[in-house]
């Protein structure tokens, strides 16, 4: 789309005789600088102001709604204020690379934003090995992660450090292996090839394609969850034990771009299981919206955002439950349990491809049923506790 | 080492040395609660030692109780453990008392233990919710505090503060209960009684916390009375003492409680979960024991005569109140004149500091904070 | 175990090293021969009639008209629910006594405080040295004869106003 209007920007002589690879250069960077800054940099910030509102009520509390119409503008305001803030860089810290890891994290992160998919049109690049771009991408927020923890020169930060390495390149395996349980289904890397064979029925997606693809999207997200430094898995800056982490000695503008891909990857981590397993941006092909171009590509867009933000709310809502779990327990749990469950599935997948290419309807059906059953009863149980105890929630003893 | 009946040599000393890392952990941490220090002494995540390094909270309490008089050092108890201070005033009006025979009306004896229990409450809920915090979870936390302000709104109307309460005077109370007050605590209790039940579904059977505190720094009866390890956590480790029913004190001979201790229920007996699980229970029995209070609680005057000059006869004595932290023994000296001679209190987290030291070796680094937490360890108590 | 039956079996033990016992105070307590302290304890933790278990308290008071500063320990038993009380003696001038760290655990924190604001020495001590003052303060605070220094690492320990 985007090559086609340059095209008849060129073919008019808007551009005034400019070479075409210059062209499509200054058109790919504006492109990029458009999601980058359109939608990239607000999706971490909205998302700070999100979690924060959905933790205080999750914690009785009210959260912050001063900074403009229920402090929509929070974000906003806290990101100027880190923007404005004095960088203190410690006397004994490596001051090159103190200064550099902020932007090699930012880089892991922004840079996966090329191959993760918002409609059937609206893609950076769909790059044939996407999703083996996205997972090598992302891991290079742990490089910088680990710049930071040494830079720092601060012991913490180095635990804080080393910790992210352990952890990342241990979960790495799991999520890989689960990864690789769609891509023998579907046959390809690309993320928009992976959407183009699910349907917009549950029962297509590929979470219910087999019972070890359900059981792969539970250890993609346990895994996901483990790289993005979330809890209970956000030991490389667990602030009760190591103070902050990797980002004990910073401040300003590098504590900010840290906090940016923290938050953010929170988005491409859903991003990465709705297109592998809850269907992508698919969606039901009412007559009339295949003609039009942009409707479809909305819907489309909004479909996928929906999806990718009720997994980010998911993750917020397990932040503010679980407690911390301890190194040791984080290894075992991946090398003792998620490492042999992975393979397993990885076998039973490669089986079940075998068997039934096209896919066995009755298990599709029936896992639906099961992770439909799963999700009422859920939602039963919040019933019942707020039953149980919403009165007392708002009790004082002195009116 | 034994590898399926092979005998292996493991040579661990060569080859795979490493260095000791010593970390500084305080004075200035999240998770020390209050101004305290570690030297941490680990290798890797291991941890080889961890020397505690008291003293920043040191406000030369004893000093000034020889300066200010019986009546005025009563605010000052107040400051030896902020968190618990009506045990602290408890602590001080009975070792004066005793010193100079000094009867408590009824009624006074009876605010006092419904002041105390109400304060051991609101100190056991801050206990366990940082407990929790340290160990990872932002929202028990704040559940425990919502409860815990609303026992600070009932001890604002009690004695007009939130934390140092400065409620008790010698010989008795220093005001009686608000009208109405009655109705305002049990509307709470019972409403609290409910929020519990809620706290018992988030945390204490929650897998993840379970697994980090199951078998972490586990005590042997004998070890915790070698350490004089007292209240919560010598009950958890299945002793079971408290003082106020063994050495019994005020109108506790009238009230029925049972002494909650530990069961090892996650792992060990006397680990850190039943250090948790045992302050849990405790706040149930304080609310039977609040509950006893208001039917039992008789007319009269809340505080005896007591002379503006105070000059209990010389002698030395000693009494011991258990506080929300456990027995705390104070010891009080007379010289016959108005100023005591000498004060000294030994609070329950001074002794369960002296034990850190022997618990956290070979502990992961991130269950220290568990254990101090699970300890319930508050600095100003250490250093007074 | 009665005040009076626990002071018998001391007496009957180290008849020499107790030098006075008073039951009819508030509570009854036995001074005892500061030097023969440790032997005391033992003997007090392992008696079979009396297992004292717990060391619940460890007091130092200056007593500067009489000459000695007196470390006061509070005993207590789990098992028979009993305490006593004793007094061990030590001269003003160069306070000395054993530590009973190898009988309690816990004298090890209390004895260091005891150190640390009465300068009480305890002979065998494992780490004698300051707890809650800093390690390079001048003097022990608890004494009655302690004079506040001006300043401390050139900061000045009081006030011009009251108001400031």
């Amino acid at each position: 789309m985007l090559q086609q209007f340059l095209d008849s920007l060129i073919a008019d002589g808007t551009l005034g005789g400019m070479p075409r690879d210059v062209a499509y250069l200054i058109g790919m960077l504006g492109a990029g600088a458009l999601v980058v800054f359109g939608f990239v940099l607000n999706i971490s910030g909205v998302t700070t102001f999100v979690e924060r509102r959905v933790w205080a009520r999750i914690q009785s509390r009210i959260g912050p709604n001063r900074v403009g119409p229920q402090g929509i503008l929070q974000w906003l305001a806290d990101g100027i204020k880190l923007l404005m803030k004095e960088e203190a860089i410690p006397f004994a810290a490596d001051s090159a690379l103190f200064k550099l890891a902020p932007f090699v994290v930012t880089v892991g992160f922004i840079t996966a934003f090329v191959a993760v998919p918002f409609s059937s049109a609206l893609v950076i690049a769909d790059l044939n090995l996407g999703i083996l771009y996205i997972t090598s991408m992302t891991s290079l927020v742990v490089v910088g992660i680990m710049i930071a923890g040494w830079a720092s020169n601060n012991k913490w930060s180095l635990i804080g450090g080393i910790r992210a390495a352990a952890q990342i390149v241990s979960y790495e395996i799991p999520a890989a292996l689960s990864i690789f349980t769609v891509i023998l289904i579907t046959g390809t890397l690309s993320m928009q090839g992976i959407i183009q064979q699910q349907g917009w029925g549950p029962w297509d997606w590929f979470i219910f394609h087999s019972p070890f693809t359900f059981v792969g999207f539970f250890i993609t997200f346990v895994s996901l969850l483990a790289e993005g430094n979330r809890t209970p898995f956000d030991l490389p800056e667990a602030e009760s034990e190591l103070v902050a982490g990797f980002v004990t000695e910073y401040s300003g503008a590098r504590y900010l771009f840290f906090f940016l891909v923290e938050w953010g990857n929170l988005y491409v981590i859903s991003a990465i299981l709705v297109t592998l397993f809850l269907g992508g941006w698919q969606v039901p092909m009412i007559p009339g919206l295949a003609e039009s171009p942009f409707w479809l590509n909305l819907t489309q867009a909004v479909t996928f955002i929906v999806k990718s933000y009720a997994g980010v709310i998911t993750m917020m809502w397990i932040r503010a439950t679980l407690p911390r779990v301890r190194v040791d327990q984080l290894m075992s749990t991946c090398w003792k349990y998620l490492l042999p469950i992975a393979f397993v599935n990885f076998m039973g997948t490669a089986l079940w491809v075998l068997i039934w290419p096209e896919g066995f309807r009755f298990a599709e059906l029936a896992l639906t049923l099961l992770g439909f059953s799963m999700v009422v009863y859920f939602f039963y149980r919040v019933v019942f506790h707020l039953r149980r105890s919403g009165a007392e929630l708002t009790f004082s003893p002195l009116s | 080492m034994s590898i399926a009946g092979f005998e292996v040599e493991v040579d661990r000393g060569r080859g795979l040395e490493t260095e000791e890392m010593t970390l500084n952990m305080g004075p200035q941490h999240p998770s020390t609660h209050g101004v305290l220090r570690f030297v941490v002494k680990a290798d890797g995540e291991i941890m080889r030692r961890a020397i505690p390094d008291v003293g920043y909270l040191h406000r030369s309490i004893e000093k000034i109780s020889e300066k200010v008089g019986y009546h005025g050092f009563m605010p000052y108890t107040d400051r030896v453990d902020y968190v618990a201070a009506m045990f602290c005033n408890q602590g001080w009006g009975m070792v004066t008392e005793k010193l100079a025979d000094i009867e408590v009306p009824k009624r006074g004896e009876y605010c006092r233990v419904i002041a105390a229990e109400l304060n051991r409450i609101s100190s056991h809920l801050l206990s366990v919710g940082t407990m929790i915090l340290d160990i990872g979870a932002i929202t028990p936390f704040f559940h425990a505090f919502r409860e815990r302000e609303k026992i600070n709104d009932l001890l604002e109307e009690l004695c007009g503060a939130r934390l140092t309460y400065n409620y008790m005077r010698i010989g008795g109370v220093a005001w009686d209960l608000p009208p109405g007050y009655e109705e305002k605590v049990l509307a709470f209790l019972s409403q609290f009684d409910r929020m519990l039940e809620e706290y018992d579904d988030l945390v204490t059977s929650n897998k993840l916390f379970r697994a980090r505190c199951s078998g972490v720094a586990a005590i042997s009866p004998a070890d915790a009375a070698a350490y004089n390890l007292v209240g919560p956590n010598l009950r958890a480790c299945g002793v079971r003492y408290d003082v106020r029913r063994d050495e019994p004190y005020s109108v506790y001979p009238e009230l029925e409680f049972d002494v909650p201790v530990g069961t090892g229920s996650a792992g060990a007996v006397g680990d850190s979960f039943d250090r948790y699980l045992v302050r849990i229970l405790e706040i149930k029995e304080s609310i039977k024991i609040l509950r006893q209070c208001f039917q039992q609680i008789p007319d009269g005057p809340v505080v005896a005569k007591v002379p503006r000059k105070l000059k209990p006869p010389a002698g030395d004595v000693q009494i011991r109140v258990e506080s929300a932290r456990g027995d705390m023994s104070w010891y009080a000296v007379s010289d016959g004149s108005e100023f005591p001679y000498r004060c000294k209190v030994r609070t329950g987290s001074f002794a369960a500091m002296g034990m850190i030291e022997e618990l956290s070796k070979g502990l992961m680094l991130a269950d220290l904070v568990t254990v101090i937490a699970s300890l319930d360890i508050v600095a100003p108590e250490v250093d007074r | 175990m009665e005040a009076a039956e626990i002071h018998a079996a001391l007496r009957d033990k180290f008849s020499d090293k107790i030098s006075a016992t008073d039951e009819a105070a508030k509570d009854p307590s036995a001074v005892v021969d500061g030097a023969a302290i440790r032997e005391i304890c033992a003997f007090l933790r392992d008696d079979e009639r009396l297992r004292f278990d717990v060391l619940n308290n460890q007091t130092g008071v200056d007593y500067k008209a009489e000459g000695y500063i007196e470390v006061v320990y509070h005993l207590y038993s789990y098992e028979y629910r009993h305490g006593v009380v004793l007094k061990a003696r030590a001269n003003r001038d160069e306070p000395v006594l054993p530590s009973v760290e190898e009988v309690w655990k816990a004298a090890n924190w209390l004895e260091r405080e005891i150190y640390d604001l009465l300068g009480v020495k305890f002979l065998d001590h494992t780490d004698l040295r300051r707890l809650l003052m800093p390690e390079d303060w001048v003097g022990y605070p608890l004494r009655k004869d302690f004079v506040e220094p001006e300043e401390y690492h050139g900061i000045s320990t009081t006030r011009e106003s009251l108001l400031r």
